[in-house]
Parts: structure tokens; C-alpha cells; sequence
């Protein structure tokens, strides 16, 4: 067993980030995700592992110094928080384009523009769905523990350059700011230069030896035909990642007559709805999509012919509410509830509107 | 062996030979315009990088622009950077390989406008890198508009009437500006016109890679340039242009050489 | 076991820290813990909560809409939290400042001078650490050994020669724990 720690989730975010042996960080100063930076610079990482630790000028500048690193064939990673990450879009966008691997935490809050510090999840759509241009995806993690916020950077890293795509971790204020128990990896060392030459030796930027062609990281493409066959790469990748990557979690499901779908720490308030209602004798399960993309369509289409319905949770408008309507196809119902603006909901207020959606 | 470089080889006998091309630069035509200062500068970096055997350690960063396409000529690795964001993608890169050559090849749009907070940010820094800067006051690529650095009263596609401090502002002296940062190590401005300007430029961007080996701050080129299509000038014309006009607004010659400053100057009392 | 708690006042007062050495003496007794603080951009003066969580199983939601305990250190936070206590769970509040006492009557409601008790040991800053002993002596969730504990792993080394100062405050806490009002049902 690890070392085991009370800790926020910032803070681990940035232990573990050293102790899985990154690389480097990047980032610039935003609410509600400060710590990290701050823990990062208070661990000093460069004078043991190595890390580099900087504070940019800008997101904007963050992501840019990522994707330069990234195209090094180092493990690198940034952090921001909402207005942050709509910033880095543009970075996000070249970095998919360019297939490189690296890991980018959003710790979210309430928007739109400036917003609210307080929690939210109302960038699921940019998370999933793009946000930057072009037609691309992020490898997508929901943590709804500090433990999550942990162990989601070591699988952040090995998907990342499984794929050679960039990861999302979605946090929100509340993961961000929660403290708990935490059981900690030990330290890995940074790869030496003999394995990043076996893992990325193919692509990455290290300096060009005489007996290999350059390397060049780009995501620009003069010619339609060869552009297209880009993206049709990138598609096949992403259908990849469908098959064989989703992750969610199931909570009393089985004998469910409704079931709560929700990620982040929306999931973290509906399992204590779960536990009200059941209370009563409302048969009540949680879906919890661990990964956002790929998403968990196939679990929600089983279920769809065994269920009255299905209510989406969400910090947001209702956005997962969407893909839940897709992979339910119509087969039951399908009902939306949340709150915006960096309010909560609390257990007791999702078990009531369970109970408005589906009274008939 | 091609059948035109054997027939140059036969008219060109090695005991003749007073230049021969860097293998680092390879046979690909390049797309600039005849008359852009572009290749001469390419072949300069080529030439330097050759010269100081650092091929294997050196990273280029491409910009935004007509240099876009900068990795297809030199043999090196290379990466493309967004519009404006070659200093941060080449401080990620130095800051995690600092024994590993990097620079930076920026043109006055990407590096004086979109990239102005990099670009500063990275010299205030001290970034161990190298910062080549062609500033032909006007916007190539995209055709013609108007760049930070166009003169009062010229014309481009997106100041037809010439430029207009009224309306535009200012041509943007940001080599005297990047000057000024405590991280530069070397700044300097250089042309490519004539032999002996070539000369000049190149002795400049040699300086700049050695100063990066000594991690000393940033090393800064600006390399004041022509884009005859631009300018709707020939070539030759446009040296005379430039000669005449960017030169008293962008005067040659060095503006910084002593090294990033001493941290102690700007240190609190305690 | 689950003891949920909301602990509310001034920034400034050591809420936030107090929750933390709760967590961190959950922790010690190999408890399932959660901390959730209000955060916001006031530094100091401002009103602070923390929700902190004990219990011997796994902690679902770290957002709660009622508590078995309630710790109150102000007027607005009594305002605020008198009505989300349980019925038949705990409220705690230090008197000082208070203009409209708590009213509900299925509620324990006890109450410690921690404020005045803090200025009495000559030291102002023991004032969260006389609160928690009350807290404690009302609701024996955590044994004073693991409290020992705790201080150690949630205070800087650097303040670890402050332990018997904190440990004296608790005990004079547990000493002065004044019985406002029980009920029948407690938990």
C-alpha cells in the first residue's frame, strides 16, 4: 500500500503529477486551481526529479509551451480553470492536430465569460465536444474523488501517449477544493532519453541524428486529399478509443427503476440520493461515466429498455442530458436536472426533482 | 549523383570552388517570391548550424506566415508553431531540453502583433534561446495587409491609402523595445541586401547561437527585409525602397550586447 | 458511524483549520474523512464554512443540506445554518456577537464562551481550538490521543511547540460546555 495522505485535490494533482515522473508544467494563475502551481513550486521538483515547473504569461502561452515540450517527446501537462481552458482552445486544437500526447486539468467554474469561481460543470460540451476548431477529441476524465484527481494523472499520461492525443481531466471547484484520503503512487523516475527514443523515437523532436529524416510537428496540410486522410486517421483513432477505453461506474442498477446518470462530483451528491430514495423505496441506481469521451453509450442503451427513465445530474444546463438522449435512442424517458451559475445542488434537492420528473 | 550536378562538377573544379551549398539546406525550390529576403536568411541559419556542427542538437520553431513552411528547406527538426506562439513553443521545448539548441523564426506579424506577450515575455525571461526576426513591414502571406511594423503613409492592401496614424497607429520599433528587457542578452538588426550586409547578418545569427551555448539570455536578430510582391516593386526596386525608406525608421546595427542583467538590480531590500 | 458537521463563522476565526485537525483526527483513528470548505474571494473578515465528514464507511456526497452537528461562531452563520441541523442533532454555538439565539426546539442546543475563554488564557488564537473541545466533550466522536495525532499532521513542524497551548484550550473547552437545551432523540 501507497503513502497515505489527507489531501485537497489540487494539491494531489500536483504530487502526483511529480511522483508519475512528469516532465514539466506549464500553467498561469486562476481560481479556483491556484494550489496546483503553488504546490508544484513550494515541492520544487527540478532539484530531485528534474520537473520543470513554469509560471507563463498567459494560457495562452501555457498550452503553446505544452505542445512544444509535448513535441519533444516529453510527459507535460498544463492546468487551468474554465475562462482558462477557453484560452488554450486554440492550443488544444493544433496539439490534436499535431497528435501529441500531454495532460490538461479544468478544474471548472461557472460560466458563461468571467463568471463565478464556484463550482460548475458547464464546459462538458467544450470538454467533449471540441472547443477549439476542427474536427477533434480529447480523451476525457471525470474524477469524482481525490483519489480520481490522483490516479488521473498517471492514466491521463499512459493514455495520453497511447494515443498520442491530449487528455482532459474535467474536475470541477468541488473536486478541486475537497480533502480526503489519499493513497499515493511511489516515485517513478522521468524517462530517460534511451526511452523516450523507444516510445516517441519515431516523431518526436529531440534533434535530428544523421541517419534519420527530420521531424517535424505540425498539424498544417497544403494538400485536401492528404488533410483528409488526417482526420480520417484521427477518426479511426477516436473509434478506437470507443471501443476499448470507456469507463464508468455502476451503482445499485441491477433492480433500478430509475436511474441517475452524473459525473464529477454530481455523481459524488446523487449516490447520496440514491441512498435517500432507496430509504423511501424508490428504486433508485447511478450511472457514473468515468470517461466523458468515449462515453458510456453502450451501458445507457442497456439499460434504456429496463428503466421508467433516466435523469441527467449536471452543474450546467443540461449538456450530457444529450448524449444520454443519443444512446437512449428514444426507448425511455430521459429527464434533466441542475443548477447553474456555481450553485450545488444538494442530495435532497435531486431527489425531489427525480420525483417531479416522473410522478406520472 | 543528378546529371546536373555531375555536369556542375565538371565545370566546376574543386580547386575553383569558393562556395558550396550546406548540405543542410536541402534541393527543394523554395515558394518564396524572387527578391524575398527569406532564403538568403534561411541559408545563413543553415550555413551556421553546419559551421558549428550542432545539427543533431538543434530544434527549429516555424511561425505563421510566408516562413510557415521554414521546415521543409532546412534538415533539421522542426516544429510549427500558432500563429504568434513560437517563443513559448520554444521556451517549452529549451526548458525541457537545455542542452539542446532552439530557436525561433518569427516574421513582424506573428512575432510584433498576435505574438506580441510571447515574444516579450520570453526575452523578459531570459530564455536561453535564439529569436530570428524578419520584419518586412507588411503581411506576405495573406496577402499584403497592413503589419505593426508598415510605415505611415504605405500602402497595403488593408491601408489603400497608406498608412494612417490616426487610424493605425504607429509603425511598432519593438527590437528598441525588446532592447529594453533585462533578459535580452543580445539584440541586434541586421539586413541581407548586399554581400556585405550577408556577411554582416551572419557573423550576427553566428554570435546568437554561441551566446545560447553560454546561457546568457535571450539573443535577438531582426533582420530588416524586402517582399517585393508586397511592396508591388522588383526586386531591385525594393532594396532601394528599403534602403530608403526602413532604414532611417529601422536603423542597422546592434542595440544590446552585454548579457542579461544582474538579477541584484531589481531585488527587494528585504 | 457518520458524523456529518458544518463548522461557520469569520474568516480569520480558524474555522477552515479547525475542520482540518478534525479530518486530520479522523484520519488518525482510521476514519473515511471529508473536508469541503466555502471559498470565495474574501481573505479575511469575510463569512467561512467547512464541511467536514467522519465516518466508518465511504463518504458519498461532500455536499450535505443537513447536519448532525452544527458549530456556529457568528450571526449570519446562525442565521444560515440554524434550520439545516437534523432534527434531534446538535447545534454549538459561541454566544459573543450573537443577537438572535437559536429557537428551534428539536434540537440539542449547547453553548461555549470560547471567545472570552480565549482572551482569559491570554492568547486569542486558542479561540477554535476551545470550540472543538467542547464539540468533542458534547460529541465524543474522536478520542484526544487521535486529536494529539492530528494537531501533529496538520500543523507545520515549524508550530508543533504550540501542541500543549492547543491541548490546554481544548481542555478548557471541554470544561466549560454549556447545556442549553436537550431533546429526547439524539443520535
Amino acid at each position: 500500500m501507497g503513502e497515505l495522505r489527507l489531501m485537497k485535490g489540487n494539491e494531489v494533482i500536483a504530487e502526483a503529477a511529480i511522483r508519475c515522473g512528469c516532465d514539466g508544467y506549464f500553467g498561469y494563475p486562476i481560481t479556483p486551481q491556484s494550489e496546483i502551481m503553488e504546490t508544484l513550486m513550494t515541492l520544487r521538483p527540478w532539484e530531485d526529479s528534474g520537473m520543470v515547473v513554469l509560471q507563463a504569461e498567459s494560457e495562452i502561452a501555457s498550452i503553446h509551451m505544452v505542445y512544444g515540450a509535448a513535441g519533444a517527446g516529453k510527459r507535460v501537462m498544463t492546468s487551468s480553470s474554465s475562462p482558462g481552458i477557453s484560452l488554450m482552445a486554440e492550443g488544444i486544437s493544433y496539439m490534436a492536430g499535431a497528435e501529441l500526447p500531454c495532460v490538461i486539468v479544468n478544474v471548472q467554474r461557472g460560466g458563461p465569460g468571467l463568471g463565478t469561481i464556484q463550482p460548475s460543470q458547464a464546459d462538458y460540451n467544450q470538454a467533449t465536444k471540441g472547443g477549439g476548431h476542427g474536427d477533434y477529441s480529447l480523451f476525457v476524465l471525470a474524477p469524482a474523488s481525490v483519489q480520481e484527481m490522483h490516479d488521473f494523472v498517471i492514466l491521463g499520461f499512459e493514455m495520453a501517449f497511447k494515443y498520442r492525443n491530449p487528455v482532459m481531466i474535467l474536475a470541477d471547484g468541488v473536486i478541486g477544493q475537497l480533502m480526503e484520503k489519499v493513497e499515493l503512487i511511489d516515485h517513478r523516475p522521468r524517462w530517460t532519453n534511451e526511452q523516450i527514443l523507444e516510445i516517441s523515437g519515431e516523431w518526436a523532436t529531440y534533434g535530428k541524428s544523421q541517419n534519420r529524416k527530420k521531424h517535424i510537428i505540425t498539424s498544417l496540410e497544403m494538400d485536401s486529399n492528404t488533410m483528409e486522410q488526417n482526420n480520417l486517421r484521427l477518426q479511426a483513432k477516436y473509434e478506437r478509443m470507443k471501443e476499448v477505453e470507456v469507463r464508468y461506474e455502476a451503482i445499485e442498477c441491477d433492480d433500478a427503476d430509475y436511474i441517475l446518470v452524473a459525473f464529477g462530483s454530481a455523481a459524488r451528491i446523487c449516490q447520496k440520493t440514491v441512498q435517500i430514495a432507496r430509504q423511501k423505496g424508490v428504486k433508485v441506481g447511478l450511472i457514473r461515466p468515468i470517461t466523458l469521451f468515449p462515453f458510456p453509450e453502450k451501458i445507457i442503451a442497456q439499460y434504456a429498455s429496463k428503466v421508467k427513465g433516466f435523469l441527467s445530474v449536471e452543474f450546467n444546463a443540461g449538456q450530457m442530458v444529450n448524449d444520454i438522449r443519443l444512446a437512449v435512442n428514444g426507448n425511455t424517458k430521459v429527464a434533466y436536472f441542475g443548477r447553474m451559475g456555481g450553485i450545488v445542488p444538494t442530495p435532497d434537492e435531486v431527489e425531489i426533482a427525480l420525483h417531479q420528473r416522473f410522478k406520472n | 549523383m543528378s546529371v546536373l550536378t555531375e555536369r556542375i562538377n565538371q565545370i566546376i573544379k574543386p580547386e575553383n570552388l569558393v562556395y558550396a551549398k550546406t548540405p543542410l539546406l536541402n534541393d527543394d525550390a523554395m515558394h518564396y517570391c524572387p527578391g524575398c529576403s527569406h532564403g538568403v536568411v534561411h541559408r545563413l541559419i543553415a550555413e551556421v548550424i553546419e559551421e558549428m556542427g550542432i545539427q543533431e542538437q538543434t530544434i527549429g520553431v516555424s511561425p505563421v506566415g510566408c516562413a510557415v513552411f521554414a521546415y521543409n528547406y532546412i534538415d533539421i527538426d522542426w516544429a510549427e508553431a500558432a500563429h504568434g506562439r513560437a517563443p513559448a513553443v520554444a521556451t517549452g521545448i529549451k526548458r525541457v531540453m537545455p542542452e539542446k539548441y532552439v530557436f525561433s523564426y518569427q516574421g513582424d506579424g506573428d512575432l510584433a502583433a498576435i505574438g506580441t506577450a510571447e515574444t516579450l515575455h520570453a526575452i523578459n525571461r531570459g530564455e536561453n534561446i535564439v529569436m530570428i526576426f524578419i520584419n518586412n513591414a507588411i503581411y506576405g502571406m495573406t496577402g499584403g495587409q497592413m503589419a505593426p511594423t508598415t510605415l505611415i503613409g504605405q500602402i497595403t492592401a488593408t491601408t489603400p491609402f497608406g498608412r494612417n496614424a490616426d487610424l493605425n497607429g504607429y509603425p511598432l520599433k519593438i527590437t528598441e523595445l525588446i532592447a529594453q528587457l533585462p533578459g535580452a542578452a543580445y539584440v541586434t538588426r541586421q539586413s541581407v541586401q548586399t554581400p556585405a550586409a550577408v556577411r554582416k547578418a551572419k557573423k550576427a545569427i553566428r554570435k546568437a547561437f554561441e551566446i545560447q551555448a553560454k546561457k546568457i539570455g535571450t539573443a535577438f536578430v531582426e533582420v530588416v527585409s524586402t517582399c517585393s510582391s508586397g511592396w508591388k516593386l522588383t526586386p531591385v526596386a525594393s532594396n532601394k525602397w528599403m534602403e530608403d525608406n526602413m532604414f532611417p525608421q529601422y536603423p542597422l546595427g546592434d542595440l544590446k550586447d552585454s548579457g542579461r542583467a544582474d538579477a541584484d538590480l531589481y531585488r527587494i531590500k528585504g | 458511524m457518520t458524523e456529518e458537521i458544518i463548522i461557520a463563522g469569520f474568516g480569520g476565526q480558524g474555522v477552515l483549520s479547525m475542520g482540518k485537525i478534525l479530518a486530520y483526527s479522523g484520519v488518525m483513528q482510521d476514519q473515511e474523512v471529508a473536508w469541503f470548505p466555502s471559498y470565495g474571494p474574501e481573505m479575511r473578515g469575510g463569512t467561512a464554512n467547512v464541511t467536514v465528514i467522519l465516518s466508518d464507511e465511504r463518504i458519498s456526497s461532500p455536499i450535505l443540506h443537513e447536519f448532525d452537528t452544527a458549530i456556529i461562531l457568528n450571526q449570519q452563520s446562525m442565521t444560515k445554518f440554524e434550520s439545516r441541523v437534523k432534527p434531534g442533532g446538535m447545534l454549538i454555538y459561541d454566544p459573543n456577537g450573537i443577537i438572535h439565539h437559536p429557537t428551534r426546539k428539536d434540537i440539542n442546543i449547547l453553548k461555549v464562551e470560547g471567545s472570552r475563554l480565549a482572551v482569559e488564557m491570554g492568547n486569542p488564537l486558542t479561540f477554535n481550538m476551545i470550540v472543538l473541545g467542547a464539540f468533542l466533550k458534547a460529541k465524543p466522536v474522536i478520542k484526544l490521543e487521535n486529536v494529539k495525532k492530528g494537531l501533529e499532521k496538520s500543523l507545520p513542524e515549524r508550530h508543533h511547540k504550540l501542541i500543549p497551548l492547543n491541548l490546554a484550550a481544548i481542555e478548557i473547552g471541554q470544561e466549560n460546555l454549556v447545556v442549553v437545551q436537550e431533546v429526547e432523540v439524539g443520535n
